[in-house]
């Protein structure tokens, strides 16, 4: 039986792990390589790396990040952050990446993912969708197909939650299902970094429109949520950051507590 | 004892550099290559994967490869396939019209609706026979998946292993110097490296 996937997410900029890695056995937290051997062996199943470095000499520094990670880790990573265009997927591709995350450039050039799964295969295109709950009803801009309504119950955000875009979160999930993305990574902007468990109800919900594997993120902040989010949201695969980061918890510690309540999972 | 040197075929299907990263790993040497030559004088072949089987076909005709991993797969050198490069062992495939290389009897499909497509994460693996390419590699244990289509194998003499995902389909071929796996070893962590490690014993033990 397939297992659930617990998916340390980390943060880089400039080539190196910021935001709140705080690990005592570590030398060096910030070096990508050193991060990601650790989350390995600590029984991580997958990582995302999000680049936030805005700039585009970062791009390079990114695609050396990728390189030095393949050559030491022997599970999957995802890169995600400011990808733009088949020639920014191609280049994170060759240097080891296993999948890339889209999100911005895909809102503005939808056939970018049509594109992308049928050049490299949807297994390695994976669509990020930031969003939050519709609590101002306001007339979307967007063509009426997956523009928001009266019925609407979430808008996809862009810019870490700053810029409203009119579309519906949940028609947005189908489309980009529909155009061959492998795997969605959905973030709740408004529990990311809250700590209060992830948005079950926006996660069910895309899961009985596609069919395709889903990665829940914002919010975790113990153990029951990654819980709750497998076995009532259906998903596929938690994100995870602050909880373990900061050592709170351990990968094993999650796993046991998953695996002691029936929830399939690599241990 | 030389390093042995490992031929991977480079047929543009994407993530070769972390299985060239595995078998140096292990300590072996590994090549990639389109070249005719290094398949013929290699001591091992390893046929990677990802992306359409038609492409893949058409690019393997035209470098003048199918044929070459053909003729060295008879001669009992031993291969390798992964992912796709298991897929492309077959007959027929649903995903596309050219016809594989037809070593393994048997069709490629796609996973039905009832499954989400695709199947990417970690599944068990349950072996059906022994073979040294899975020696010390306890039954049942998990690797990493990421497919949309699956083997249907027509001898189920030559299956090694299934795997479960709404279907029980054929996850792993073993057929004396030729093995191949859907799932990626180079990506299934200290288990997956023992597969290589196992498959460059098979090399050396012959």
């Amino acid at each position: 039986m397939l297992t659930k996937r617990i998916i340390p997410c980390l943060d880089v900029h400039q080539g190196r792990v910021v935001k709140g890695v705080n690990f005592l056995n570590l030398q060096d937290a910030g070096d990508p390589t050193v991060l990601a051997d650790f989350y390995d062996k600590e029984g991580a199943d997958e990582l995302v790396f999000l680049d936030i470095t805005a700039s585009s000499d970062g791009r390079d520094i990114m695609i050396d990040v990728v390189k030095n990670v393949s050559e030491n880790v022997f599970i999957p990573f995802t890169v995600g952050g400011g990808v733009r265009s088949i020639k920014d997927i191609r280049g994170l591709l060759q240097a080891g990446a296993d999948k890339v995350s889209l999100n911005t450039s895909v809102i503005l050039e939808p056939k970018l993912i049509s594109q992308a799964s049928r050049m490299f295969g949807s297994q390695c295109i994976v669509v990020a969708i930031d969003y939050k709950k519709i609590t101002d009803f306001k007339e979307s801009t967007e063509d009426n197909e997956i523009g928001i309504d009266l019925d609407s119950k979430w808008e996809v955000y862009t810019h870490g939650g700053r810029n409203r875009t009119g579309i519906d979160a949940l028609k947005w999930a189908e489309r980009v299902a529909d155009l061959g993305c492998g795997e969605l990574l959905l973030t709740s902007m408004d529990m990311d970094g809250k700590q209060q468990g992830y948005d079950v109800e926006y996660i069910s919900s895309v899961n009985e429109k596609v069919n395709v594997p889903l990665i829940a993120s914002g919010g975790a902040g113990k153990l029951d949520h990654l819980y709750t989010v497998f076995e009532q949201g259906n998903a596929d695969a938690a994100l995870v950051a602050s909880i373990f980061h900061f050592g709170k918890y351990k990968i094993s510690d999650a796993k046991e507590f998953l695996r002691l309540r029936g929830i399939s999972i690599r241990v | 004892m030389d390093q042995l040197k490992v031929a991977i075929v480079d047929y543009e299907a994407g993530n070769l550099r972390s299985v060239q990263k595995a078998i140096e790993a292990c300590g072996s040497i590994a090549k990639i290559t389109t070249d005719v030559e290094d398949i013929n004088s290699c001591d091992g072949i390893i046929l990677p994967g990802q992306g359409a089987s038609d492409s893949a076909m058409s690019k393997l005709n035209e470098l003048g490869l199918s044929e070459t991993i053909k003729k060295q797969i008879n001669k009992g050198k031993p291969f390798l396939g992964i992912c796709l490069g298991l897929q492309l062992l077959f007959d027929s495939s649903e995903e596309g019209d050219l016809p594989g290389l037809g070593l393994i009897q048997g069709r490629i499909k796609k996973f039905s609706k009832d499954s989400k497509v695709p199947h990417i994460g970690w599944n068990q693996v349950s072996f059906n026979k022994n073979h040294p390419f899975i020696e010390e590699i306890p039954n049942q244990s998990n690797f990493y998946f990421a497919h949309s289509y699956f083997s249907e194998i027509e001898r189920k003499k030559q299956q090694l292993a299934t795997t479960d995902y709404g279907i029980e389909f054929c996850s792993a071929v073993a057929i004396d110097n030729l093995v191949a796996v859907q799932f990626h070893p180079e990506k299934s962590g200290i288990l997956g490296l023992g597969l290589y490690k196992n498959f460059l014993n098979m090399i050396i033990h012959g």
